[in-house]
């Protein structure tokens, strides 16, 4: 119990850094993610924007970074990361790793939940003369809201998983304190409560998520 | 002239195969009136349809709406165009995440209509279609019916000129089929919008259509006004339609030799109320039973059809015969289940 309450400043600083690291990673991944899965799914449809040269470039490029086991991406990243931050360690460096490996994830998330819009509701779109922006705008996004937020649901999720490994640059994070006094040290007290932790935080997302999902469908 | 179609070919390529949907293919409608497209489904209809708003393009040929030829058009205008021809689909092919309001306001945004009329014109097309009450409603709390209304409203948002009809009703029952192939006529006859439509049913074509194609295998194998198809189809494919709608064929327990026929009659437009059995009756010496009868009101001109079990002396089967060849205004009917 005494053990507990001493790694209770811990706990709170690594929730801290895990709140940092998941908060710039997913707002990365929806920033380029989403107009990274409009790209792929317009140039593959042909009623839209179909250019397959394009979207083969772009699937491929998406294929290989997700491709990368997380901790290799990491290291080799890191002098672009050392640049963009002008640091070499700590949560907000670990979050270009973590932006990289979420954008192409959440962008083929996003693909998929688009490829469920019918090609009906398309087609009577371009015979109704809307432009390819506002089928995107008005169409694609609204048809697909559900999907969306349950890609960022699981994308946050993996952002969660992804960030164990971010001590390899000392992120910090959950995780990280998890393998360090947990794992290296032996510390069966700090590992139980980090993953109890975590598991209370992924099940909290999970439930907001499912949560906003709910209420898109009440309509 | 509405819509030209002229030697328009369209040509699929399905795994390394060659598919021709449309096969030089011509056709005119013209303005104002609402012509029918009749196939089965795969003899190309559906292609033929989308070349008319350029959601197809053709291999070859060229397709003209009320003068602007479409080929030559491409993004700004193009989607200009689009806005004067409406369309609506089989499976409505709603926005499910908008309003029934909000669908509607979507090709009125497209258009980028007149922000301060766009409340008034919506309300106008839900009172058109007789929707008024479900403007805040979701497409997923509507029945098939009300949907397609909704489809409807929204295709004559923007004041077309032609209205693209695909399947409309084959998705509905046949009540409310019948609604809305009223909705349909009325939108023709009071807005003046040249309507093409394409089914698979011929109770459609009866119930509005003034002129209709008999679409197979890429290519129109008939083409004239209703009442010509109904009373004298030409066609194989034709007379199979024809069929159905009637459903005449001769009982099988009924024999048939010198002295036992079985002739079915054709009444053509006000000969089919006039009253030829009484004369059949008095002037032959045979039993004549009737087996099934049928006065159709095709643009409200009747076409009956009366099929009779004719037993008696051989002689006297002929000489009937041959005064219902001579007699003007009705003639002996093929059944067509047999020639298919």
């Amino acid at each position: 119990m005494q053990r507990l309450s001493e790694i209770t400043p811990l706990l709170y600083r690594a929730l801290l850094e895990t709140t940092l690291m998941v908060s710039i990673s997913i707002f990365f991944a929806v920033l380029i993610g989403l107009p990274l899965g409009i790209l792929l799914y317009i140039t593959a449809n042909p009623l839209l924007f179909r250019i397959k040269p394009l979207n083969q470039v772009l699937g491929a490029i998406t294929n290989v970074i997700r491709s990368f086991p997380f901790i290799i991406l990491i290291v080799a990243i890191m002098p672009v990361a050392t640049w963009l931050t002008n640091s070499s360690h700590g949560p907000v460096f670990a979050s270009v790793a973590l932006s990289i490996a979420a954008i192409p994830l959440f962008a083929r998330l996003v693909e998929t939940s688009f490829n469920g819009v019918g090609r009906g509701v398309i087609e009577a779109s371009i015979a109704g003369g809307a432009s390819l922006m506002l089928i995107i705008t008005d169409v694609l996004i609204p048809e697909a809201r559900r999907g969306i937020t349950q890609g960022i649901t699981l994308t946050i999720i993996s952002i969660i998983a992804f960030s164990a490994t971010a001590g390899v640059v000392g992120g910090g994070g959950i995780g990280d304190l998890a393998i360090r006094y947990g794992y290296y040290r032996y510390d069966t007290v700090t590992m139980i409560a980090t993953v109890v932790a975590l598991i209370i935080i992924v099940q909290l997302v999970q439930l907001i998520g499912d949560f906003l999902t709910r209420r898109q469908e009440g309509n | 002239m509405a819509i030209v179609l002229e030697d328009v070919s369209k040509t699929y390529e399905v795994k390394g195969r060659k598919v021709e949907a449309l096969k030089r293919l011509s056709l005119t409608v013209e303005e104002g009136e609402i012509f029918g497209i009749i196939g089965f489904s795969g003899a190309g209809k559906s292609t033929l349809l989308r070349l008319i708003n350029l959601l197809e393009q053709p291999s070859s040929g060229s397709v003209s709406v009320n003068g602007t030829e479409l080929g030559a058009l491409s993004g700004e205008k193009l989607r200009t165009k689009r806005k004067k021809i409406g369309m609506i689909f089989q499976q409505f092919n709603l926005i499910e995440s908008k309003t029934v309001y909000q669908n509607i306001e979507f090709v009125l945004k497209a258009s980028k209509y007149e922000k301060k009329e766009v409340k008034s014109r919506i309300e106008e097309l839900l009172a058109l279609v007789g929707l008024s009450d479900k403007a805040d409603s979701y497409p997923g709390n509507l029945s098939g019916g009300q949907k397609q209304r909704v489809g409807i409203a929204r295709a004559l948002a923007n004041h077309p000129e032609v209205l693209l009809c695909d399947e409309a009703t084959s998705a509905l029952d046949p009540d409310t089929t019948k609604t809305i192939l009223k909705l349909l006529k009325k939108i023709n006859r009071e807005l003046g919008i040249t309507i093409v439509l394409i089914t698979h049913e011929m109770e459609v074509i009866k119930e509005i259509a003034d002129r209709v194609g008999v679409m197979t295998a890429g290519e129109i194998v008939e083409e004239s006004d209703v009442y010509s198809i109904f009373s004298h189809p030409g066609h194989a494919v034709t007379k199979g339609f024809v069929q159905d709608i009637y459903d005449f064929s001769i009982p099988p327990h009924i024999q048939l030799n010198d002295n036992s026929d079985v002739i079915t009659i054709k009444f053509l437009n006000e000969n089919a109320e006039a009253n030829y059995v009484n004369q059949l009756y008095r002037h032959f010496d045979c039993d004549i039973s009737i087996l099934n009868g049928r006065i159709e009101y095709i643009q409200d001109m009747p076409l009956g059809f009366l099929m009779l079990h004719v037993q008696g002396e051989a002689q006297e089967i002929t000489r009937l015969k041959a005064f219902i060849d001579e007699s003007k205004g009705i003639e002996r009917a093929e059944i067509y289940a047999e020639t298919i």
